[in-house]
């Protein structure tokens, strides 16, 4: 029934990393064919790090984090290669020690509060219920540390507010309930799943606010998905920039947005508007549509949208795969493309960066 | 820095009154939109009303583009939705092409619907599942009675060329293309007919930034080739800066602040402005490290019951930290009317900051020039 791995390594990586995440793939089987959501995908979280997915619909940023709570357990799903939380690994691990460890080694933040949450139980009793589960404790002392966590995410009149339904909550105070069921069990992994994505951008930059101030409290690692570079720039210190289910470049966030090197970056960071940028007379969208993942192209993933591959003699970029290679060996800055390093540069720096 | 040059096709679009503009192409005249809340189940009555949109006014000329922003709930779309007659305003008159279109019927405003036209946020819900493309698209000509059944086909696919779509899958159904692409067949609906205004209600919010970049532009091909005017509604202000000549910023169904582009995010003077420019994070982590956040704190109030006096003052940053009891008195009481507080910059405010600096702007995100 569930999916089984291929390889089970029982050594762990040599990181000291929270949570660290080797090769991992996440095939679905369909009637159309094989759709490979996530296609050999590493990357590591320490604590009191944020770390940022980023990338388009598709690109296989939920289906990511998904793999990492194992909800896909029981599904179709084929999942192989390896999740190391805390020095346990979750690829093979049971479903019973999955739910032991979910809200409570870890915890997730959904973008819809509305429908993450259940209508027709009160917004306290499920934030209890989530710490119950894990702790022997009485309803009184559950409520009570549920008032607490309400109060702490920013919730006037907590004892009020948690004997409300979700539905008489705003948009913007049922994130913040949400942040507080995910935070009651006190996870050091957080993962939140476009949690901004539905919010207004005041109400955003006050939960952006409060998740850097959780983080800083409980010194936990935090996986933040997002589409919008802008949420990034502000909360994250590592990012992953995901293209058809690949990772294509990683690094710090002054990296990814100082020296960008592949060229999905540059199209991302040129694609966009800007309010801190003088105002351009047209935008540069990266041409073409996002892959399709059942089909996905041959060689580098990106070359079907990519106007840059005349910098690499040959069909290279279209029939060979790149692999995700650091620019150093002491370097966490990694790009998955064919162009030289030396020409990257020089594009980015003669090209790119004067036209933002 | 010209505020006057760059504000759009329409030189006379600094005027006094936002709705004094005599030959703009529409002109919306304290626009009022309050949906009933109604008790009872035999006899309703009654008893409340949501207060979505409460006497809005502002022109727009042929060939501009007019940016709609505020946070959800404020009444951006529902102001689109009045002005293309998809719900009939409660008060207030809407002026399109020197008639008044606020009381037209149905059949009545069929001749109309062939110049104001409109674009919605959801790719996925506007285009019927079970028509094709060429009789989506071909609708408005069907509809209208313009063309031959065989000139239908034609021009689909001369308008599918034209947005950037292979005319060949004129027999395709929406759900065999892309958001981005779907978007594209909703906007070659649109300008079928060769309309003079269209409502774009959040047309790239639902896209991918890259695909976003890609609509953008097309909007702006199209509006420079038909000289088509656009009403932007939209939340994101990168996007609205970007397309719109002149803005106006909603809040609880009042109109805010109302400028061209460059002033408004340059030298915005409302607080609630300020607020919502220095909420959006912007893609430079060290400007963002080093940025001033003015945090508002709580949530939008209940449109059932906005708040006495200035609809803003219960977040106001300036009424908390800056205002004099006195002061405090008047954002309680009165309430503050769009007025010029230097020319073409329309503001509803007691105590706008006028600003003489260019620095907090600066802090807030915004660029000099």
């Amino acid at each position: 029934m569930s999916a089984e791995p291929v390889e089970v390594r029982v050594t762990k990586p040599e990181t000291d990393a929270y949570l660290s995440v080797r090769d991992l793939r996440v095939h679905f089987p369909t009637a159309d064919g094989l759709v490979k959501s996530v296609d050999g995908l590493s990357f590591d979280v320490h604590r009191g790090e944020i770390l940022g997915i980023v990338g388009e619909s598709g690109s296989g940023k939920s289906v990511t984090s998904q793999a990492i709570l194992g909800l896909h357990k029981g599904s179709r799903a084929r999942i192989t290669g390896e999740i190391w939380l805390d020095g346990q690994e979750l690829v093979g691990a049971s479903e019973e020690r999955m739910r032991a460890l979910r809200g409570d080694q870890m915890a997730m933040i959904f973008q819809d509060p509305l429908s993450a949450m259940h209508p027709f139980y009160r917004v306290g009793d499920q934030i209890s219920e989530a710490y119950r589960v894990h702790n022997k404790v009485s309803k009184a002392v559950a409520k009570k540390r549920s008032i607490e966590m309400l109060d702490r995410v920013g919730i006037p009149n907590p004892d009020r507010r948690y004997s409300e339904y979700p539905h008489q909550f705003s948009g913007g105070m049922r994130q913040r309930a949400m942040i507080a069921m995910a935070l009651v069990c006190d996870p050091k992994l957080l993962i939140a799943d476009e949690p901004t994505t539905a919010l207004d951008v005041t109400v955003q930059a006050q939960i952006l606010d409060l998740m850097k101030d959780l983080q800083r409290e409980f010194n936990s690692a935090i996986i933040l998905i997002t589409h919008d570079l802008g949420v990034v720039a502000e909360t994250c210190d590592q990012v992953v920039v995901m293209y058809g289910g690949q990772c294509v470049e990683t690094g710090t966030v002054d990296e990814i947005f100082y020296e960008p090197q592949m060229p999905y970056a540059w199209g991302l960071l040129t694609s966009m508007p800007r309010l801190d940028r003088s105002r351009q007379d047209r935008l540069q969208p990266i041409a073409g549509q996002p892959p399709s993942l059942i089909q996905v192209p041959k060689g580098c993933v990106f070359n079907p949208r990519c106007a840059y591959q005349d910098k690499v003699g040959g069909d290279v970029c279209r029939t060979q795969h790149p692999e995700l290679v650091p620019l150093s060996t002491s370097s966490t800055h990694a790009v998955r493309c064919h162009i030289h390093p030396e020409e990257r540069r020089r594009i980015w720096a003669d090209e790119i960066k004067p036209t933002l | 820095m010209s505020t006057t040059a760059e504000s759009g096709p329409q030189p006379n679009d600094i005027n006094v009154n936002p709705v004094e503009d005599s030959d703009a192409l529409l002109r919306v005249n304290g626009v009022t939109k309050h949906f009933p809340i109604k008790q009872g189940i035999l006899f309703q009555r009654q008893v409340g009303a949501v207060r979505a949109v409460d006497g809005v006014s502002f022109s727009v000329s042929a060939g501009e583009t007019l940016g709609l922003v505020g946070e959800s709930g404020c009444g951006k779309s529902t102001t689109g939705r009045v002005i293309t007659k998809l719900l009939d305003p409660t008060a207030g008159e809407i002026i399109f092409d020197g008639k008044n279109i606020a009381d037209y019927s149905r059949s009545q405003m069929r001749s109309i619907r062939r110049h104001v036209q409109m674009i919605f946020q959801d790719p996925y819900s506007s285009l019927n599942p079970r028509h094709t493309i060429g009789t989506i698209v071909g609708a408005p000509f069907r509809i209208q009675r313009t063309k031959t059944e065989r000139g239908i086909k034609a021009e689909v696919q001369d308008l599918m060329a034209r947005v950037g779509l292979n005319p060949e899958h004129y027999n395709r159904y929406p759900h065999e293309f892309s958001g981005g692409q779907r978007q594209r067949i909703g906007i070659a609906r649109a300008v079928a007919l060769r309309p003079k205004l269209i409502v774009c209600d959040e047309p790239v919010s639902a896209l991918d930034v890259s695909i976003q970049a890609q609509v953008v532009n097309l909007l702006e091909d199209l509006q420079s080739e038909y000289n088509l005017a656009y009403i932007f509604v939209a939340h994101d202000l990168s996007v609205v800066r970007h397309i719109a000549d002149r803005v106006a910023v909603m809040y609880l169904g009042k109109i805010m602040e109302l400028t061209d582009r460059d002033s408004l995010y340059e030298k915005p003077v409302h607080p609630y402005t300020h607020s919502l420019m220095s909420a959006v994070p912007v893609p430079d982590p060290h400007k963002e490290a080093r940025r001033e956040r003015i945090l508002l704190t709580g949530d939008l109030p209940s449109p059932i019951n906005p708040p006495p006096g200035c609809v803003f003052h219960t977040r106001c940053p300036k009424y908390r930290a800056v205002l004099s009891e006195n002061d405090k008195q008047r954002c309680r009481s009165e309430v503050p009317l769009l007025e010029p507080k230097s020319p073409g910059h329309f503001a509803a405010c007691h105590f706008p900051e006028i600003r003489t600096d260019l620095a907090t702007a600066q802090d807030a995100g915004v660029a000099g020039r």
